[in-house]
């Protein structure tokens, strides 16, 4: 069988395996242990797609939460029944055009990815000049500043209070799907020529753009599409947990998909999947340092903040240490690890002669 | 809006402003000799009001030795971190020691919620500062008019400090070429290190006025305060002490007037911050009072 | 023809004059030489004429167009392609993805149309592939196509990023000190390969170098910068006897 065909199967097969796995899991684990595989597969989704932005294109930039609460919102708003709505929008009634707008999960989802892409559009026409460090802080700026002005659109977003009640659609077949999706659009991508132009103004912006590649468009090309895919992601994200408020998209979510992309390896798609599931289901288990927990007679209290210093201790030793992630900037494939089980056995015939 | 309003207004800009030129400096100096932003220096900011607070409010010091001994406190805390979190990576790739930068923020806020406890705590209060005067019309608290000189003290003797001695000296030359000025027998290590020092003392300098002026302390509070300070440096002009200054009285003045001309944007004072550092970087990005570098092909 | 002319090109830093009314005439097929000890301004000279940095006074013409002021990536796009002075490839990418790379600009199939291997996309990509081959081929890399750039040795890196110049298919071929760090037998080969791809591909080059021997070998004229200013111009016999030339130039150590 030639390679290419191979593959295909094997592809065929492991999508097999996930769908026995998703029946298995909504069939048999309890609603804490789907939520956190849900936010496996979107944490997922905002690696790729930062890791598209940062590690792919290398524009450090810092604005993932401010596209997912554009996302987050979009999506909020447009599947919400009008008397969810009315609810939730008791200090000042929501404008009159959304008051009455419901539309399905998949299309609100969709228009949320949109208009992240459109709001990154606007900001990267100007910001994407600026380099390295300047960049970083300017995204930055702009994710508060996001989240700054729906704080104060008390008519639109709710402001401080959020949003309640928010349909809960998303399930691991969404956020699976959608995933799975992210994972096959993202290797289109990066393996089309534009991929590789992306790529090149990570290696050296000033030998890519005299090889003909024009820094401007393929720096806002990556950014929009890296925001569209935040905002799908803030969008499951929204519906998942039923409620959003504007303290939700603080630097701190940046931060933890900056950690998925850095921990997978900067440039590897496959890593940051691999490693959203690690970052994920860790902060989750690490919960219980925050927590009391009781083990027999003993009580033990939970010490809150104790799972962040943990967690941001196990970062800095893989950022000291691991400098290149777990996959630096290769992908994980069935190629790859046909060649290392190949490897591993022929050395093993070496070393016993 | 009558004069005296006016005045009133502009004192308290200027006194905000001075707190946030103390905190931009720390973060101007190290990205001058580094190329970093240290994502940390605000929470070492916040750290340095958790000192003065437990100084005060558990050993019952007299405030000048509390201040004193938070303030070297948190200067030693500063040196700590930049031995953890940067030294190890000199030759790392910038989004590396960034990604380290932000880590060690993060732990450092985390370990003050361990430590201290999430929920906020009233920073005491010196009477001899916080009493309220009277001058004609206006009246402010004392602390208003001492912090501007304060900080004038303060920058004048850093202006010593980095003209006149010969730390200063060898902190100019790290800023310039790292390699050059170790050829020239400087030990660029150990002026890291001062510099992430004085950085840290005058920050705390800064937390200790700011607790005074707002007395109320979480271990969150080093955030939003970090980021303006990190972009009244850029607005100055990232690496240049003067503009660091310049930038975090425009910073300060700015948001105080924004508040008083326009109060329908209230809400929005915090982006006031980060709409001036985007104009900036889009009109002059090496800010106001930075060099232009060309890079070399 | 002229391929490419500058007009008096001059691009100050602050106080600093690096070059100051440069003028170049280059027709085409010719292969001409910049020379001038370091810090002359040779590179800056590039720099301008590639687009990297805006002249502060003149223009530059290239096929007929005022190209002062555009962007690298336009020029490129219009037929100029460079090397640069201290090798600046795609370090973490593959041998032949770098030249692939140097062939996107002419990629007419869209984002969509790429992503999804629509038949337009496949056509252009079997091209590019085929160019790359054949490119590998010419600079001898075939067999290292997958390697990283960056491990391949100095000599074929160099090698490599005229290929890659030569991938986004220039009219002029601008080489910044090709031969650097080269040993003398290296360099010969260096010299023949130039003149070869100059009449393989119908290039016209213009080279900043400091192996004379490379200059008076190959190159039609020669232009001489020295702290800015050009001093001379002429033949490489006209040049080798310039009483200024040998005073600024050739009479201390030339750096070789």
């Amino acid at each position: 069988m030639n390679p290419k065909k191979r593959n295909m199967m094997l592809n065929l097969a492991a999508i097999l395996v996930l769908i026995l796995f998703l029946v298995y899991a909504n069939r048999n684990l309890g609603s804490y242990n789907i939520r956190v595989l849900n936010l496996c597969a979107i944490y997922a989704i905002l690696g790729m797609s930062l890791n598209l932005i940062n590690g792919i294109t290398g524009l450090f930039s810092l604005g993932h939460a401010g596209f997912m609460a554009v996302g987050a919102y979009a999506t909020a708003l447009l599947t919400m029944p009008p008397a969810v709505k009315e609810q939730n929008f008791f200090l000042e009634p929501i404008v009159p055009i959304l008051a009455n707008i419901t539309l399905p999960f998949p299309v609100a989802i969709t228009i949320g990815g949109f208009f992240a892409a459109f709001v990154a559009f606007i900001i990267g026409a100007p910001v994407l000049r600026l380099r390295g460090d300047y960049l970083a802080i300017a995204t930055l700026g702009f994710s508060e500043i996001i989240r700054i002005v729906i704080t104060n659109t008390q008519s639109i977003t709710n402001g401080a209070l959020g949003l309640k009640s928010i349909p809960g659609t998303t399930n691991l077949w969404w956020s699976y799907g959608i995933a799975l999706l992210t994972l096959y659009l993202m290797f289109a991508i990066v393996n089309s020529s534009y991929g590789k132009a992306f790529k090149s103004i990570r290696e050296d912006e000033i030998a890519a753009e005299s090889m003909g590649i024009s820094l401007f468009k393929h720096k806002v090309l990556a950014f929009v599409i890296g925001a569209f895919f935040a905002g799908v992601g803030g969008g499951l994200l929204a519906s998942l947990q039923g409620a959003i408020n504007p303290l939700m998209f603080r630097f701190i979510l940046t931060f933890n998909v900056v950690l998925v992309v850095v921990l997978g390896g900067m440039g590897s798609m496959t890593g940051s999947v691999i490693s959203a599931f690690i970052v994920t289901s860790g902060l989750e288990t690490l919960r219980v340092l925050d927590e009391a927990i009781n083990i027999g007679p003993i009580q033990m209290a939970g010490i809150p903040g104790l799972r962040m210093v943990v967690f941001s201790t196990m970062l800095m030793i893989v950022v000291i240490f691991f400098q290149r992630g777990l996959m630096g900037t290769n992908e994980l494939s069935w190629n790859r690890l046909f060649q290392f089980f190949e490897k591993r056995f022929s050395k093993k015939g070496v070393s016993s002669k | 809006m009558s004069f005296d309003l006016f005045m009133q207004y502009l004192t308290n800009g200027i006194s905000l402003g001075s707190l946030y030129a103390l905190i931009a400096i720390g973060y101007t100096m190290v990205y001058g000799i580094l190329r970093l932003i240290n994502f940390a220096h605000g929470e070492i900011f916040m750290m340095s009001l958790y000192f003065a607070f437990y100084g005060i409010a558990i050993f019952s010091l007299p405030w000048y030795m509390t201040f004193l001994v938070a303030v070297l406190v948190t200067a030693a805390l500063g040196m700590l971190v930049e031995r953890a979190a940067y030294k190890p990576l000199r030759h790392s790739p910038r989004i590396t020691i960034m990604v380290s930068a932000i880590g060690a923020s993060f732990f450092l806020q985390n370990l003050a919620v361990v430590i201290f406890g999430g929920r906020p705590k009233a920073f005491p209060t010196v009477p001899m500062f916080t009493k309220v005067i009277r001058i004609g019309n206006i009246s402010l608290q004392a602390l208003t008019l001492y912090i501007p000189v304060a900080t004038i003290i303060l920058l004048i003797g850093l202006h010593f400090l980095i003209q006149k001695t010969k730390t200063g000296l060898g902190m100019r030359a790290v800023s310039k070429d790292h390699d050059t000025a170790r050829l020239m027998g400087v030990n660029v290590n150990k002026t890291i290190t001062v510099t992430f020092a004085i950085g840290s003392i005058l920050a705390a300098f800064g937390g200790i006025m700011w607790g005074m002026k707002f007395p109320q302390i979480v271990p969150t509070m080093g955030l939003i305060p970090g980021l303006k300070c990190f972009i009244a440096a850029v607005v100055g002009g990232i690496g240049n002490i003067s503009g660091a200054v310049l930038g975090g009285f425009i910073l300060g003045v700015g948001e105080i007037m924004l508040i008083a001309f326009l109060p329908g944007l209230t809400g929005y004072r915090d982006a006031f911050a980060f709409v001036l550092l985007i104009v900036i970087l889009l009109v002059k990005p090496t800010g106001l009072l930075g060099e232009k570098t060309a890079e070399k092909v | 023809m002229t391929l490419l002319k500058t007009n008096a090109i001059t691009m100050q830093f602050g106080g600093l004059t690096a070059v100051s009314e440069l003028s170049l005439d280059i027709a085409q097929g010719e292969i001409i030489a910049v020379i001038g000890p370091n810090g002359a301004g040779k590179t800056t000279a590039f720099n301008m004429i590639t687009g990297v940095y805006k002249p502060t006074q003149g223009t530059i013409e290239f096929a007929g167009k005022n190209i002062t002021g555009l962007k690298p990536h336009l020029i490129t796009k219009q037929g100029m392609a460079r090397t640069f002075q201290n090798i600046r490839l795609f370090k973490d990418l593959t041998v032949e993805d770098n030249l692939f790379i140097a062939q996107h600009l002419h990629l007419n199939a869209n984002l969509y149309q790429a992503m999804f291997r629509l038949p337009g996309y496949k056509k252009e990509e079997k091209h590019i592939l085929e160019k790359t081959a054949f490119l590998l081929e010419k600079v001898g890399l075939s067999n290292l196509a997958k390697e990283k750039s960056s491990s391949l040795p100095y000599g074929l890196q160099r090698k490599l990023e005229i290929a890659r110049a030569l991938a986004t298919d220039p009219q002029l071929l601008l080489l910044d000190e090709p031969a650097a760090g080269m040993n003398p037998k290296e360099t010969e080969d260096l010299t023949h390969f130039i003149k070869n791809i100059r009449d393989e591909f119908d290039l016209t080059i213009l080279l900043i170098e400091h192996h004379m021997q490379v200059v008076m070998d190959i190159s039609k004229r020669i232009y001489v910068l020295d702290y800015g200013v050009t001093i001379a111009e002429g033949t490489p016999m006209e040049i080798q006897n310039n009483e200024r030339v040998i005073q600024a130039y050739l009479g201390v150590d030339e750096d070789a």
